[in-house]
């Protein structure tokens, strides 16, 4: 564990106002983004199309009105469809990675820039950041929202960043003990890297003076925050950010690292069924979807994120007054409802990794013989976890049976399959068969 | 005073297992015996083979799991009361069998039987103690090829 302690400190007074403040404000915000995206012809047709006009969206509770906005709309508006200033007042450009084919791209003014840094060092300062600190910045720097994102966050508090860029792990590990960095940005998988060759080179603990770290890009879990910071002896922290809403910066942990605090004052989020997009109870998990207040470049309205998560209204301890979110626990794109029970591909790799000896190469089949689903996941077995004694497979698959009752709250059937005989993917796996759908 | 055993995880897929034989007869691999345990989903096959290395890095090369484990031969005469005798000793001792195998020699009365124990060490002990004849690599080779 990290000796390290972190203050709790807010970085701007909009993160704790009183909530019928809040909502005043958000409802005057949304009124003048509904207004900017009348210049984008996109949102003047889909406004037109749900029958509603800017006129009507006078407070917050008219935002159920307005129309979604989904990632194929901006993939069909590519590259500047959705420009609501004229390029001239562009700043700067990002994109976000698209997993077929072309990026969807995203534009920032001047103002957006100032708005985004600020929102950074708010979740910045949650985790522990002050202006003495340095911030080793281990994200790709590009059109990748990462690297400039949390970059001019940290100069925005006034620490200063050591843009190191990612990859190169010795160097990275070099820069952090001659530098004596305190913080590091990165995503978590790329930490457990880091971690991993510290270890295997026998670099002492005390060589890095790094207390702290904040993780953001992808989802992860518990139990690799628990492993990270048993490793490395720091705290780590959440943070949320895409860049179809700002970019990091959309939502962060504070000091107590119970759900991260959206930035309220400057988006909307809703959580809906992604099935019947009606809104879930608080505390239930659905689809995030995102409004932007401050953005002039380009607004987003209701921006469906795939991104399932569950939210946490109570006040909390910090004195911060947003709501939080959860982890990120799937992609409502590969939701799977069992039983009833919605199931995500990513539970099932939690569970496996878990159980100790079994690789995260899995298949998850889903069939419906007798009115009834059932659900098998093929494991490839490991020369390792492999044992010519019948009762010791059996104790492995009951394990993997138990990890993933203990996370899904469903029994599946546990099929142990030879090493390599599941299909690799490059970029986005397809981990998935349901056969009901052809039924 | 511990064998090699071949142990080889098998897909319940057709054809799986005259893959893997096949496999070893094209490479010279003569099995000297086997035993298959199986269940609905998949099959743990134990092999014995002179030349266990060499098979075990064809399988791995041809995407098998297989592993070598420790298996103890005891040798015994051909004849009623032969196994429950070693089963009495282990019984006495303490160690429990995980499984076991039996195969007949070539030219006399005798017969082999593969063991393996959850306790592999105190078993050869036990064994030997009781005056059972415990095979080497060698004296089974010797056996299994008459």
């Amino acid at each position: 564990m990290s000796k390290f302690v972190v203050e709790n400190r807010i970085w701007d007074k909009e993160e704790s106002l009183p909530r019928d403040e809040l909502a005043v404000l958000q409802g005057t915000k949304l009124k003048e983004t509904v207004e900017r995206v009348q210049k984008v012809p996109f949102y003047e047709h889909a406004f037109a199309e749900a029958g509603v006009s800017p006129g009507q969206i006078r407070t917050l509770e008219d935002l159920q009105r307005l129309p979604f906005t989904t990632k194929a709309d901006l993939r069909e508006h590519y590259p500047l469809g959705m420009l609501a200033v004229d390029k001239a007042d562009v700043a700067r450009y990002h994109g976000s990675s698209g997993t077929t084919g072309k990026p969807t791209m995203v534009a920032y003014t001047h103002n957006d820039l100032k708005t985004w840094a600020n929102l950074c060092a708010r979740f910045l300062t949650g985790g522990g950041l002050l202006p003495a600190h340095s911030v080793q910045i281990a994200f790709g720097y590009g059109l990748f929202t990462g690297g400039f994102g949390l970059h001019y966050g940290v100069e925005r508090v006034g620490a200063s960043v050591i843009p190191a860029a990612a990859g190169n792990t010795p160097k990275q590990i070099m820069l952090m003990m001659d530098m004596q960095v305190d913080a590091l940005v990165c995503t978590p998988s790329y930490a457990l890297n880091i971690s991993e060759f510290i270890i295997q080179n026998d670099i002492p603990r005390n060589a890095l003076n790094l207390k702290y770290a904040h993780f953001g890009g992808e989802p992860w879990t518990e139990d690799m925050r628990t492993r990270i910071e048993d490793e490395m002896g720091i705290l780590c922290f959440n943070n949320y950010g895409l860049s179809e809403v700002i970019g990091p910066g959309v939502s962060g942990e504070c000091a107590v690292r119970d759900g991260m605090h959206i930035s309220e004052d400057a988006f909307i989020v809703e959580c809906i069924n992604p099935e019947t997009l009606e809104p879930v109870a608080p505390g239930e998990e659905g689809e995030l979807v995102f409004t932007s207040l401050c953005k002039e470049a380009m607004p987003i309205i209701r921006y469906r994120t795939r991104d399932i998560a569950s939210l946490n209204p109570e006040p909390c301890v910090c004195g911060r007054t947003t709501v939080r979110m959860s982890r990120v626990t799937g992609r409502s794109d590969d939701m799977l409802i069992i039983k009833g029970v919605n199931v995500y591909p990513s539970q099932i790799e939690q569970a496996l990794l878990r159980v100790e000896g079994t690789a995260p190469h899995y298949l998850i089949e889903v069939d419906r013989p007798d009115r009834k689903d059932v659900v098998t996941v093929k494991v490839e077995l490991t020369e390792e976890t492999f044992s010519s004694s019948m009762k010791r497979m059996q104790e492995l698959k009951d394990k993997i049976d138990r990890a993933i009752q203990g996370i899904t709250g469903l029994r599946m059937n546990i099929e142990l399959v030879s090493p390599n005989s599941l299909e690799r993917f490059v970029g986005k796996a397809q981990r998935v068969i349901d056969h009901r759908k052809k039924k | 005073m511990k064998l090699k055993q071949l142990s080889v995880f098998l897909e319940n897929k057709p054809g799986r297992l005259r893959e893997l034989c096949s496999l070893l007869a094209d490479n010279g691999i003569n099995i000297i015996t086997l035993s298959l345990a199986d269940t609905e989903q998949f099959g743990i096959l134990r092999l014995i083979v002179k030349d266990y290395d060499k098979a075990k890095s064809i399988l791995d090369e041809k995407g098998f799991v297989a592993k070598l484990t420790d298996v103890i031969a005891v040798e015994v005469n051909d004849q009623p009361g032969g196994l429950s005798k070693i089963l009495e000793i282990e019984l006495k001792s303490g160690i429990s069998v995980e499984y076991m195998y039996a195969f007949t020699i070539k030219s006399g009365e005798n017969a082999v039987l593969l063991f393996r124990f959850d306790d592999m060490d105190k078993a050869v002990d036990a064994l030997q103690q009781a005056g059972l004849n415990v095979l080497d690599s060698v004296e089974l080779y010797q056996r299994a090829e008459g």
